[in-house]
């Protein structure tokens, strides 16, 4: 009897010091890993995979119709380096993106701050401003397509107040800034909305200080505005650099990538090298150049906002 | 880091765990076999003669399951066809436009079809050159469509011009006459001379104008750019004189229906007749304008192949040797001109297209297949026409010179060309 009672407290106290495995930390652990893994799943499948592959495609040299895949090294990389058309596509595109960067981050704030005034009327233009957003994208574009012809709807206005109006989408400069514009109305209305909850939150009693203060108009905006909206302005930023290097049915539809090179991005050369030369192998390594321009621009936006961004300091 | 390692490990479990529901080895075939056709049209009449043959071929061949027309628009036709072989999805048989024919042609993407075409002996050799090589048919010449000039009459005549016919008949049907009559029509108000689907890009339809100066985009062997030779220097020239000085064609960016009588004349092949069918003008159909260098016809072309990556491409073989036999030729004939000798009379053709009169047949498609030249093509024609379209954007400004464009067009694609 003795015996057994003390079998019974050793095994009793051996249980007690290893626990059950299913440590409520554990369970909480499996739930979440769980729950999070249908997402999981689709990142994996569909973002990390694809990304493997295209670096690993950036090696070989891929003929679809012959039914060749040969693994050439970095001959694509040495491609990519002698390509004598890489010169002006940079060029656009960089001429392009900050076109675009510039001018939509300007507007969405000046709209944002514009709408953000206790006037009549400001719904309806905070509507107006957003509606494009909502608009299918290659719709927008065609219906701009026709405005911006030769003898289309915006030289029509603008000889009727007696300009000549250029042929639009034909000249190198205009056919770039066409592009540039169609796209910053289309979302125009999203930064600017960003914008727009972001001047709601700051304090009005620092303007009223600010006031009593003597700062002018220019002064409260400069010093209490911009630092207390810059976490937007970071992400409004980074969005909209991001979202000018994907800029891709635009240029399909308006230009093809005309007139010359001249509206010829690097999203846009990455389609006609993989998809129209069915060069894969050339198209892939062109792909790893993008990622690794935006992860650039991305990390270079995330390191600066120490400097700048308001409570990051 | 821990916990970077364990959400390492659960992505990888998760990824296999996805990867293992799906896939599996692919069942061995048995039963009937379906069988896929891309083409690029999507015309009902079109779809339904398609149908038609088809359901007629799978009541004698009980082993075909089904057959598929499957309509890829034309704009992205062979970039879709080639994301389809790319990601292991090949059509079974596909149309193949003549601007990619030397690339599916030459890289051994197709299966050979020279005994199985029946009676090919009667195929006309300028619509089998193409889909050729070492004497091998890779793919049937199924539509061999010339280049012809419809005219607005009704447009004409309110101009005080000569009407097509007359100039013909006067020996003065050429583009020194046509574009004075389209310049007339310009300064009347509409349009002069349009070239369907050029629209100051798609360059390759310009063919259709240099032929007359004898002009070639490339030397017979590939090998040589030809667009500075003296020949496409002075068409070119006639091109721009034309666009910019006499008003002959409308500018870049002006937008001209033929189709709708927004202008005088259009280049385009003859099925686009079909559009006019309800028109509200008079219209007449006629052969290209005689150029510098004489008479000339130019041909657009497509061939259907079978593509030798699908597991049914011995079926896929014998259907197309059923669908362009001579009777289902005949009746193809009604929309895509024939290559076969034997239907190419204007009496059979007259049969089947009621808008044209026998003597427009002759004259634009039956004399245009037989001494017609291919709309240009070379291997790596996409990249090709791509730069092209880049080097000759300078051109169409009223201020360009037009040996410095073309010389800088050479420039551009000689090194393409592996010369």
């Amino acid at each position: 009897m003795a015996a057994t009672q003390l079998r019974d407290r050793v095994a009793g106290h051996t249980a007690a010091r290893r626990g059950p495995f299913w440590t409520i930390p554990r369970r909480d652990a499996l739930v979440g890993y769980l729950l999070i893994s249908p997402q999981l799943a689709g990142s994996v499948l569909f973002v990390l995979l694809p990304l493997a592959l295209v670096g690993w495609y950036s090696l070989q040299e891929w003929n679809v119709l012959a039914g060749t895949f040969d693994f050439v090294g970095g001959a694509n990389y040495a491609k990519l380096l002698a390509d004598p058309k890489m010169g002006e596509v940079l060029t656009s595109t960089t001429l392009f993106s900050i076109g675009l960067v510039v001018l939509n981050l300007a507007l969405a704030l000046l709209l944002a701050i514009l709408l953000n005034q206790k006037l009549a009327g400001t719904t309806f233009f905070r509507t107006l401003f957003f509606s494009p957003v909502l608009v299918s994208l290659v719709a927008w574009t065609i219906v701009w397509q026709f405005l911006l012809q030769g003898d289309g709807g915006i030289n029509g206005l603008l000889g009727a107040v007696g300009v000549d109006g250029p042929n639009w989408l034909r000249g190198d400069a205009t056919a770039l800034l066409s592009v540039v514009v169609v796209q910053v109305i289309k979302n125009v209305g999203l930064n600017m909305v960003l914008f727009l909850a972001a001047l709601q939150g700051v304090p009005r009693q620092l303007y009223e200080a600010a006031e009593l203060d003597g700062a002018n108009a220019w002064v409260r905006f400069l010093r209490i505005t911009v630092p207390l909206i810059s976490p937007t302005i970071l992400l409004t930023s980074i969005i909209t650099v991001v979202g000018s290097l994907q800029v891709f049915a635009q240029i399909a539809v308006l230009t093809q990538g005309g007139p010359g090179m001249s509206t010829t991005v690097l999203v846009y050369y990455l389609y006609q090298q993989a998809f129209q030369f069915r060069h894969f192998g050339y198209g892939a390594t062109l792909s790893v150049l993008l990622f690794l321009i935006v992860a650039a621009l991305t990390l270079v936006q995330w390191r600066m906002r120490r400097k700048w961004v308001f409570h990051e300091s | 880091m821990k916990a970077l390692g364990k959400l390492a490990a659960v992505s990888l479990t998760t990824l296999l765990a996805v990867t293992a529901c799906g896939g599996g080895e692919t069942p061995v075939a048995q039963g009937p076999q379906p069988l896929r056709m891309t083409i690029w049209t999507s015309n009902e009449a079109h779809l339904k003669l398609f149908n038609e043959i088809a359901d007629e071929y799978r009541k004698a061949h009980p082993n075909v399951g089904s057959i598929t027309f499957d309509t890829i628009p034309f704009e992205n036709y062979t970039t879709t066809i080639t994301t389809q072989i790319a990601g292991g999805k090949a059509p079974d048989l596909a149309w193949i436009l003549e601007s990619s024919a030397p690339d599916f042609v030459g890289s051994g993407a197709l299966a050979p079809l020279n005994s199985k075409i029946e009676n090919a002996a009667e195929l006309v050799p300028s619509t089998t050159k193409l889909w050729q090589r070492d004497g091998e048919l890779y793919a049937y010449p199924f539509s061999t469509s010339p280049f012809g000039m419809f005219v607005n009459t009704d447009l004409v005549k309110a101009a005080k011009q000569k009407f097509p016919q007359e100039l013909i008949k006067a020996g003065q049907w050429d583009w020194e006459h046509v574009s004075k009559v389209n310049a007339a029509v310009a300064k009347d108000g509409k349009q002069g001379m349009t070239i369907l689907d050029f629209d100051y890009k798609g360059w390759d339809n310009l063919a259709t104008v240099w032929g007359g100066w004898g002009a070639k985009a490339y030397s017979d062997d590939g090998k040589s750019c030809q667009f500075n030779s003296p020949e496409m220097v002075e068409a070119m020239t006639f091109l721009h004189t034309s666009i910019f000085k006499d008003k002959a064609m409308p500018g870049p960016g002006t937008v001209a229906d033929f189709f709708a009588g927004d202008s005088a004349m259009v280049i385009a092949q003859i099925s686009r007749a079909a559009m006019l069918k309800e028109g509200t003008f008079d219209w007449d159909l006629v052969p290209l304008p005689s150029g510098p260098k004489g008479k000339y016809a130019v041909i657009g072309q497509a061939g259907i192949g079978v593509l030798k990556k699908s597991p049914n491409a011995e079926l896929a073989t014998d259907f197309l040797t059923f669908f362009t036999n001579p009777a289902n030729s005949a009746k193809l004939a009604a929309y895509f001109p024939p290559a076969r000798s034997s239907l190419l009379t204007a009496d059979t053709m007259a049969k089947t297209n009621p808008l044209l009169k026998p003597d427009q047949l002759q004259q634009v498609v039956i004399d245009g297949i037989e001494t017609g030249v291919v709309k240009p093509s070379h291997t790596g024609q996409a990249e090709l026409a791509q730069t092209i379209r880049a080097a000759l954007d300078p051109l169409w400004t009223a201020d360009a010179d037009v040996k410095t464009v073309l010389d800088g067009v050479c420039a551009k694609i000689q090194p393409m060309l592996g010369a």
